[in-house]
């Protein structure tokens, strides 16, 4: 071994426990998804699922009401980030293309909302559900992640908005295009990207949440989400790990798919929204 | 940045005369209805919450009230009753601790690996960078139930790998069953959580300091920690700030981790400030005593977070 690779060693054998320590737990869940039963519960845990089974998966998919939590999460989800993404994109085109008094103290808000205290209102939404009848309902969950995402929303759509020179608009607005036309032809394609990243942000915020959809379904289980249903998996499986495991791997997998689409803004754009504000 | 265009260049309309008048007002209102929904959405979904829940605070609310409406004002007595009891205090002093241990193990955690990868070679950097972005992409309760399974008592593969390494007190531990361990779990769940976020920032932060300077501390003589002492740091002195008082809003506040694997327990051994006033309100029924709670809780916050937006608020302003 040549010198420099000998000094370079316990550099890379600390690559290497981090390297372990992140991926293993990940690691542990999909493989113990895949072992068959005999192999699971053996004394000597083993290391690789050798016989791979999918027998966990359709015990997961097979339990009753699983597609409809999939599908309540899924509808939740999507509802909340169309309504945040259009109610940002006018918000964002306000503050970064027009000029107007109170727009500060507009994106002093903006920034205080972002910071909002979520897990302390859990109390007072459950009273306001009750009172206008929205408890056990999937529009109020909606509702709510739709506001924990809208700033977050505003603020992305907002710097990509202002890396688009205007000039842009300027130009087709002269050669005749109304304004509306100008963003919808020449903004909104350039745009897209942006909006794509912002919103499956706001998608795996939403497809996470657990105080909420915990604290508001409580009679109508069947309205229950994927994160509460997966919470009390010792009430559905029991002690059947193997389907435990694989109702993880599937609930992770949406999101794991929409990272690895967004991997290269995944560090830059969270960055550039957290250290911008 | 450019807003209105200039009256002359305003698009001609086929319109009929009368409208163009209104038309004008209208131009000089667009921005405001532009953030008409995000208004009315924050005033109804945000601020009107916040509110509601300092008055429950400050009414008597409980079940009777919830049903049958008509709660009245008690002045600050829900507050008297939770700063008079030896349980809030002993939660706040396990939230203080609950905060400090974490934050401290995430910053000092990510601040290494974040070096780490400066040095590493590009494959290896690669490597650890896509198992940070994994971590990261595991959605909460994914990660708390991967967690149960890797402390299950039975066959849970760390009892294994501590007996199998002659530690022979943990064949059939039950670590859900013990306080310090369960907090000790929950600690390590957060911190796994939270070091990606972290890391690959700082990372992000350090790839912009200048090389020269790192150089330059090296003909100068300075060890790897003079470097970051005396270069490192003070370059990445907002960055670290911006973190830190992240990591410790996020961790204060935290609920659902701790809420899926231990509800508090056992014996409210990792029952902290958000938990308790859930508990308060749900299990109680004292939804007053819990509001009070909670706003004890944001007031909290309010303390860390207002260099955080003060800061935010000068780089506007700065920036417009």
């Amino acid at each position: 071994m040549s010198r420099r690779a000998l000094r370079a060693l316990p550099l890379n054998l600390a690559a290497l426990v981090v390297l372990l320590a992140s991926v293993f737990p990940v690691y542990w869940m999909v493989a113990t998804a895949f072992k068959p039963t005999t192999d699971i519960n053996a004394s000597t845990p083993q290391l690789l699922p050798l016989h791979p089974t999918f027998e966990h998966f359709r015990t997961a998919v097979g339990v009753d009401g699983f597609w409809r939590f999939w599908r309540n999460s899924a509808v939740v989800s999507l509802g909340a980030v169309v309504l945040a993404l259009v109610v940002a994109l006018m918000a964002a085109f306000a503050v970064a293309r027009m000029r107007w008094r109170g727009r500060q103290a507009f994106v002093l808000m903006v920034f205080v909302a972002q910071m909002a205290p979520w897990e302390a209102l859990l109390i007072p939404m459950f009273i306001i559900a009750r009172d206008v009848g929205m408890l056990d309902r999937l529009s109020m969950l909606t509702l709510i992640y739709f506001m924990a995402t809208l700033p977050f929303t505003i603020v992305t759509l907002r710097g990509f908005l202002a890396a688009i020179p205007p000039e842009l608009e300027e130009a087709a607005q002269i050669d005749g295009a109304s304004r509306f036309e100008a963003f919808r032809r020449i903004v909104f394609p350039l745009l897209a990207p942006g909006l794509m990243s912002t919103s499956l942000f706001g998608f795996i915020t939403a497809w996470n949440e657990f105080a909420f959809a915990n604290a508001l379904i409580i009679k109508n289980q069947d309205n229950r989400t994927l994160p509460v249903w997966l919470s009390s998996f010792g009430n559905v499986f029991g002690t059947d790990w193997g389907a435990t495991m694989a109702a993880a791997t599937l609930f992770m997998l949406p999101v794991l798919a929409i990272f690895l689409v967004l991997q290269r803004r995944v560090t830059g754009g969270i960055v550039a929204g957290a250290v911008k504000g | 940045m450019l807003t209105e265009a200039p009256p002359s260049l305003a698009p001609t309309t086929r319109d009929a005369p009368a409208r163009r008048e209104p038309r004008f007002r209208i131009a000089a209102a667009w921005p405001y209805l532009l953030v008409l929904p995000t208004v009315v959405g924050t005033a109804f979904l945000l601020v009107y919450p916040l509110v509601r829940s300092v008055v429950i605070s400050l009414q008597h609310f409980r079940i009777g009230e919830l049903i049958r409406g008509g709660a009245t004002f008690v002045g600050l007595d829900n507050y008297r009753e939770a700063l008079g009891s030896r349980e809030l205090w002993d939660v706040l002093l396990r939230t203080l601790v609950w905060t400090v241990v974490d934050v401290v193990l995430i910053v000092g955690i990510s601040t290494l690996v974040a070096l780490m990868l400066a040095r590493l070679g590009k494959r290896m950097r690669l490597a650890v960078m896509s198992a940070l972005v994994l971590v990261w992409a595991v959605p909460v309760l994914a990660a708390t139930t991967v967690f149960q399974w890797l402390f299950q008592s039975r066959l849970g593969v760390v009892n294994w790998a501590l007996t199998s390494i002659g530690l022979d007190q943990f064949d059939g531990y039950t670590w859900f069953a013990d306080g310090v361990a369960t907090f000790a779990i929950l600690v390590l769940l957060v911190v796994w959580q939270s070091v990606p976020f972290a890391a690959l920032t700082l990372y992000a932060g350090l790839t912009t300091v200048p090389d020269e300077l790192f150089e330059s501390a090296r003909i100068d003589g300075a060890g790897a920690v003079k470097t970051f002492r005396h270069v490192t740091f003070p370059m990445l002195r907002s960055l670290f700030g911006l973190i830190t008082s992240l990591e410790v809003i996020w961790v204060f506040k935290c609920f659902a981790q701790i809420w899926a694997v231990s509800q508090g327990g056992p014996d409210g051994a990792t029952t902290t400030l958000p938990v308790y006033a859930f508990q308060v309100a749900q299990s109680l029924h004292k939804y007053d005593l819990g509001a009070a709670i909670s706003t004890i809780t944001v007031l909290i916050l309010l303390v860390v977070l207002v260099p955080h937006l003060r800061h935010l608020y000068r780089t506007e302003r700065a920036e417009a």
